[in-house]
């Protein structure tokens, strides 16, 4: 498997985190936040969203550039494979 | 609002980008790390059920729906684990009927495979017609709608192509490989859109002591008054939830459907498939926390009133009411607004005049009310990501079965694999249209879900006492098995039939035949229905076994647990067995039971 699902899921929580924070602070002290009991919770969630998205990404760029210097290892004799 | 659009489309973007890059539809086996295995494990299972429905049994039941998990989930998981992923990823079967051949005969495996794919196809309809409705009460396109003109009448049918094709296009592109992938996100997408919602939740009503105090006591205790089924909120004694709920129905469940098996079977080892249920086990214990926890917070939470402001300007007082609750959420208790009937839009009462409250509405109302634009738009997607996954592992498994174990079984033998993978690919396009035409049998009679829920739960009960005799008793024929099977569907409808719930009339909900017995609540009549159908499937298929000529043991190696060499765990230090991991769940799990009890 050639793709590491951690980019693509890091790059998409990074986006959202990232649109969810701006928004956030273009919006820091609207009356919106009332019903979130005056907590900016755009701010807050878009800023652990980034973070998350941010490591899983840099996690899986690290893993992907592992397998690339190690050369795929034949499969040992007698392990199971899958008829598909 | 608006911003939800964005986040929409930014998800279908992000899925389309990295479905290009999905492999091989077949591939997926043998690839795959096994902790995106593990979440995509319980990812398959979080369909619209669970979300939805832990949620509203939340608000119905309290802190006793966890139950669920820690009784009727984790226990099984571990069980699969140690236990019976050797005998699936080491036979070479390439799914749950396929195996049922290898050991029993091609009989048994006909009969799980065809009412294995008509439950997928339907279960993933039922999730369709379920996430269109609640786009419809939400009112999420309607803004969308109203903009481009379109009649509101069109956001049902909108919603069911819109979700059909979404998924029929990753799993098309992509195949397992694709379904597991967007499984994992949307299992991500789900918690980074309701644990602030717990987080918000919580804080409103004061943390867990603030809910404690607001809740009646049988709300936040899981064990109290299950020594008998009248002093318990679910209306069961522990025996029935141990039996039923711990042992057949969730063993039957999480050890035999290939819905979540098929995700384990696609890990690259023995090992790691049998690290996949132990990973999974993990999150799935503190799931309660984000889908249970959120309709008790419902209940617990004021409900919405009218707020009136009164302004003096230059000595003429205005007052203005704002957030006039409508009939319904002004008659519910909590967040959890009263039932309305769909045709009146009159308050249903029940038999005591009391309104009926509509608890599938407990986590959607908790979205709308806590959370403000932007963040709500990442809500209200992780709840149709969570229908979407439910469905997308519903239609894998259905591919999967339809093409190895009906059509190269039965229509084309010993054609070119590429003939099978084409087949593969237009199984996914005929699954989400036999989905598509179950959602809209759903919108014409009104209790087809219900209907066919109970008839799965009469064909899945007696499965597991099959597996189980077959994995652990060499001496079990195909002709004890197949027989056991049926023998135990019609133990369950003829239980069902003869029982009834307290306060239910005869019909659905049983008793149709003859009333024998009264149940104090629906889920004991139907854990009892459960230990029924596995008793009379257990004892028949040994009964009929033992008059018939047992396969001979060669044939058998790799399928039975006696005549199968031990999995090789020696190169692993002892904390990295699954053993280990097996043990520290139990052990955590006990330790949730004792804190929650």
């Amino acid at each position: 498997m050639n793709l590491d699902l951690r980019i693509p899921m890091g790059l998409m929580f990074t986006l959202v985190g990232l649109i969810l924070s701006v928004y956030g602070q273009a919006t820091a002290g609207s009356p919106i936040y009332e019903r979130s009991l005056g907590i900016n919770a755009n701010l807050d969630w878009g800023l652990v969203l980034l973070a998350f998205g941010g490591t899983m990404f840099i996690l899986g760029r690290r893993g992907q550039k592992k397998a690339e210097r190690t050369p795929v290892k034949p499969l040992p004799e007698g392990t199971v494979r899958r008829g598909h | 609002m608006l911003l939800y659009f964005v986040f929409v489309l930014g998800i279908g973007f992000a899925l389309k980008r990295y479905m290009k890059t999905s492999k091989d539809f077949f591939q997926a086996g043998r690839a795959l790390p096994a902790w995106i295995c593990g979440l995509a494990f319980i990812s398959a299972n979080l369909g619209a059920q669970e979300v939805i429905g832990m949620g509203a049994s939340g608000a119905k039941y309290g802190i006793a729906t966890s139950h669920f998990y820690w009784i009727g989930a984790i226990p099984a998981m571990i069980f699969v684990g140690i236990f019976m992923m050797p005998f699936y990823y080491g036979s070479k079967a390439r799914s749950v009927p396929e195996f049922l051949r290898l050991r029993f005969d091609e009989k048994t495996r006909a009969l799980n495979a065809c009412s294995f794919a008509v439950m997928t196809v339907f279960s993933s309809g039922i999730s369709m017609y379920a996430m269109a409705r609640l786009i419809q009460t939400l009112h999420v396109f309607d803004y969308l709608f109203i903009s481009a003109g379109l009649p509101l009448g069109w956001i049902f049918h909108f919603s069911i192509v819109l979700s059909a094709i979404i998924v029929l296009g990753y799993i098309f592109l992509g195949g397992l490989t694709s379904a597991i992938y967007n499984e994992v996100l949307q299992f991500f997408l789900i918690i980074a859109g309701f644990l602030p919602l717990v987080i918000i939740g919580l804080k409103n009503v004061g943390g867990w002591s603030g809910l404690k105090a607001s809740l009646p006591q049988a709300y936040t205790h899981s064990w109290q008054g299950m020594t008998h089924a009248s002093t318990n909120p679910l209306g069961v004694e522990w025996f029935g939830l141990a039996m039923g709920l711990g042992f057949v129905l969730s063993f039957g469940y999480w050890c035999t459907d290939f819905l979540v098996i098929q995700t384990a079977m696609a890990t690259d080892s023995e090992e790691s498939a049998r690290r996949v249920p132990l990973i999974a086990a993990i999150p799935k214990m503190f799931f309660p926390f984000l889908v249970i926890l959120p309709g008790l917070l419902a209940i617990a939470a004021t409900a919405p009133h009218a707020t009136v402001t009164t302004k003096v300007d230059n000595g003429v007082i205005t007052r203005t009411t704002e957030n006039i609750p409508t009939e319904a959420e002004s008659k519910g208790q909590g967040l959890v607004p009263a039932k309305t009937n769909p045709l009146t839009g009159k308050i249903m009462l029940d038999a005591s005049g009391k309104p009926l409250l509509d608890y599938d509405l407990a986590i959607p109302s908790m979205l709308l009310h806590y959370f403000p634009t932007g963040i709500l738009g990442l809500g209200l997607t992780a709840l149709l990501a969570s229908f979407m996954s439910g469905m997308a592992g519903n239609v894998t498994a259905f591919n999967t079965v339809w093409t190895y174990d009906l059509y190269q079984s039965y229509i084309k033998k010993g054609a070119p694999d590429t003939h099978y993978l084409a087949m593969g690919r237009w199984a996914t396009v005929g699954g989400i249209l036999l989905s598509m035409a179950t959602a809209y049998a759903a919108t014409g009679f009104n209790n087809i879900m219900d209907t066919l829920q109970l008839v799965f739960s009469f064909v899945n009960a007696p499965l597991f006492a099959t597996f189980l005799l077959g994995m652990f008793w060499k001496r079990a024929t195909g002709n004890g098995a197949f027989f056991g099977l049926v023998s135990g569907t019609v133990a369950a409808i003829l239980h069902h039939g003869m029982t009834l719930p307290l306060e239910a009339h005869p019909g659905l909900h049983g008793g149709w035949i003859a009333i024998l017995h009264h149940y104090p609540s629906d889920m004991a009549q139907n854990f009892w229905t459960a230990i029924w159908a596995f008793c009379t499937n257990f004892v028949v298929t040994i009964l009929i076994s033992l008059f018939g000529k047992p396969k001979p043991e060669s044939e058998l190696v790799g399928l039975v647990h006696s005549l199968t060499p031990k999995p090789e765990m020696g190169h692993l230090p002892w904390w990295r067995r699954p053993e280990a991991l097996a043990v520290l769940l139990l052990v955590m799990v006990v330790t949730l039971n004792v804190i929650f009890r």
